[in-house]
């Protein structure tokens, strides 16, 4: 088994999930050679054959380019799978490359098993084993979902350009919004999520947060809806935060917003839904109607 | 102009779900469908854009699967969309990515479609495929979960969402397509006279034999739910009991209560 891991970079940085790839591979025993749009001031700690085109020329989002690179890269090597990230660089490119060797793709992969990829599905609910029926197999893996691993070593550089087609431009980075919390300096965090129902109904969260003395947490739903600011936002496009205690109030535990507070302490879920994935990441999952149990906790925590 | 927004029904995700018969996907018993959360922002933004450009430009709504998808192409219609295509195939959950995108892009083809909206990912399965593959079908500008999008004269200004809530702007050309994420906009409720209209609104039904040529690339073996972890307990019962466990435990187990 060869496989072709495909690194990323973001603003001028080597991304540390590039080693996610790597760990990806030991599992499954493969060969493998890397490709990086990047520079070679800042090279990955691996000691194998790394595809490397100037990330000065070649832009850090230039699909169209970066297609065409991969897939010069694959002729020279001939993989059995081309590995991206599940990120927004890979979920963009991953499906280019794809059609363009006709090849299946497995999206989001959080575990080799013998009968194939496991892959989550239904909002994490629930889990199916997928198996591809081509030569080559365009796979993503699930960020978080195989543990770093840096080998050491310096790579074996083999260089590659390509032109592109010039139908899309990248103009530039925004930042993120200003935050007017720091959740992550926050030992308590009470995160609001769909199921507390309505905008009216955050001051009832936001009163359990501040008799534990904590913070407000968002997810994004609720944040998307203009019920709270995105400053509160907890996941992958918000903030990752490690607290004492978190406390989730219909929340059903997505992947991205368990990416953003898996890592707490303890953990408290309060859902109507037994079954929520939350439960998966909860020390302590409470079946009940927030808006019933929530207020009724405050009191008691008040007292 | 020429508009297309392309949509899936799935089912509610607060649903219980047991696999079917053939256990590679769920049992639709019990279940209630409703439009994919993404696919709205989809078709409120395409529906924005045919407002902004006015009658000389036309959006149509597609989708595949069984007739209950036709519930969701209503929604669409009432939204604003001007016409629907519907792709009746009662074995789509079977199709994978490939298949579905290359039944868009066949009946998409020769269309000359100038923008092509779809959500990022299907809330049901969660692939992230379908759009981009569209798009590599038909040899279109693409790019993927944007938060923001303008258009003028041809050139779309998208921004895009990465990591940590940092944006990506892009410009495109059209013929183009994009796919949608969460929060892009504010998906509109139908009003009544809008629903009213809708159903004067013409619904082409394609069967999908006619589109599709192409063998699944990628098969489900198996559809099943999660190894349970364990480790944490479920408290269930009444709310004053709750509350007072829920207590004992923050005293016990956090240093938040003493
Ligand atoms: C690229 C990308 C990035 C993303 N980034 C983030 C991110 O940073 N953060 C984030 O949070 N999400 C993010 N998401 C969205 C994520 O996939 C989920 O859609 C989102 O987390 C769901 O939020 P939720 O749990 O509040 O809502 P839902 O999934 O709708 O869950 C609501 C829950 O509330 C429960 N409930 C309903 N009513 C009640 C009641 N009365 N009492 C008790 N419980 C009730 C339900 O059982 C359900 O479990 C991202 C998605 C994508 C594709």
């Amino acid at each position: 088994m060869k496989t072709l891991l495909i690194g990323e970079y973001r603003e001028g940085k080597l991304l540390e999930s590039t080693y996610e790839l790597l760990s990806f591979a030991a599992q499954l025993n493969a060969d493998t050679a890397m490709l990086l749009v990047g520079s070679e001031s800042q090279l990955p700690a691996y000691a194998g054959t790394l595809y490397l085109a100037d990330i000065a020329t070649c832009g850090e989002y230039n699909p169209d380019l970066h297609k065409k690179l991969i897939l010069d890269a694959v002729q020279k090597e001939n993989p059995d799978c081309i590995v991206f990230l599940h990120s927004s660089y890979g979920w963009d490119l991953a499906p280019r490359v794809a059609a363009a060797l006709k090849a299946a793709q497995i999206s989001e992969v959080i575990a080799n098993l013998d009968g194939g990829f496991e892959v989550g599905c239904c909002n994490a609910k629930m889990r199916r084993t997928v198996k591809s029926t081509t030569a080559r197999t365009v796979i993503t893996i699930q960020a978080g979902a195989f543990p770093v691993l840096q080998p050491g070593g310096s790579p074996a550089v083999q260089k590659l350009t390509a032109d592109s087609s010039g139908n899309l431009e990248f103009i530039g980075y925004e930042p993120a919004e200003k935050k007017d919390v720091d959740l992550a300096k926050a030992e308590v965090i009470v995160t609001a999520g769909r199921g507390i129902g309505k905008k009216d109904n955050v001051p009832v969260i936001q009163a359990l947060a501040r008799a534990l003395g904590g913070e407000l947490g968002a997810s994004r739903p609720v944040v998307d809806a203009g019920w709270v600011e995105h400053s509160h936002q907890v996941g992958t496009t918000g903030q990752t935060v490690s607290p004492k205690l978190y406390i989730a109030c219909g929340v059903s535990g997505a992947i991205q917003h368990l990416a953003g507070m898996k890592k707490s302490d303890f953990i408290i879920a309060i859902n109507k839904d037994k079954d929520a994935p939350i439960g998966e990441v909860a020390d302590v999952l409470v079946v009940a109607d927030v808006m019933q149990f929530v207020p009724a906790l405050t009191a008691k925590v008040a007292k | 102009m020429k508009l297309l927004v392309c949509i899936k029904q799935v089912p509610d995700l607060e649903s219980r779900f047991k696999p079917d018969a053939t256990g590679t996907w769920f049992s639709e018993t019990d279940l209630a469908f409703r439009m994919n959360e993404y696919d709205e922002y989809a078709v409120e933004q395409a529906v924005r854009l045919r407002e902004q450009l006015g009658d000389s430009c036309e959006l149509t709504v597609l989708s595949i699967g069984p007739d209950r998808v036709v519930e969701a192409i209503k929604k669409a219609l009432a939204m604003g969309c001007d016409n629907a295509a519907h792709i009746q195939d009662n074995a789509a959950s079977s199709k994978d990515p490939w298949q579905i995108a290359a039944t868009i892009a066949a009946y998409a083809k020769d269309k000359g479609f100038d923008i092509i909206f779809t959500g990022m990912q299907s809330q049901d399965r969660g692939s992230a495929q379908v759009g981009v593959t569209v798009a590599e079908l038909l040899g279109i500008a693409c790019t993927t979960t944007i938060v923001g999008f303008a258009c003028d004269s041809g050139t779309i200004t998208a921004k895009r969402e990465l990591e940590g809530g940092i944006k990506g702007v892009v410009k495109l050309k059209t013929p183009a397509l994009v796919t949608c994420q969460l929060g892009l906009n504010v998906p509109r409720y139908p009003t009544l006279p809008n629903i009213m209209k809708a159903k004067k609104k013409e619904i082409i039904a394609i069967p999908v034999g006619d589109l599709l040529k192409e063998e699944a690339l990628a098969i489900t073996a198996s559809f099943h739910p999660p190894a349970k972890k364990g480790g944490g307990i479920v408290l269930e019962g009444d709310v004053a009991d709750l509350v007072e466990k829920v207590i004992a435990i923050l005293k016990d187990k956090t240093a938040v209560l003493r």
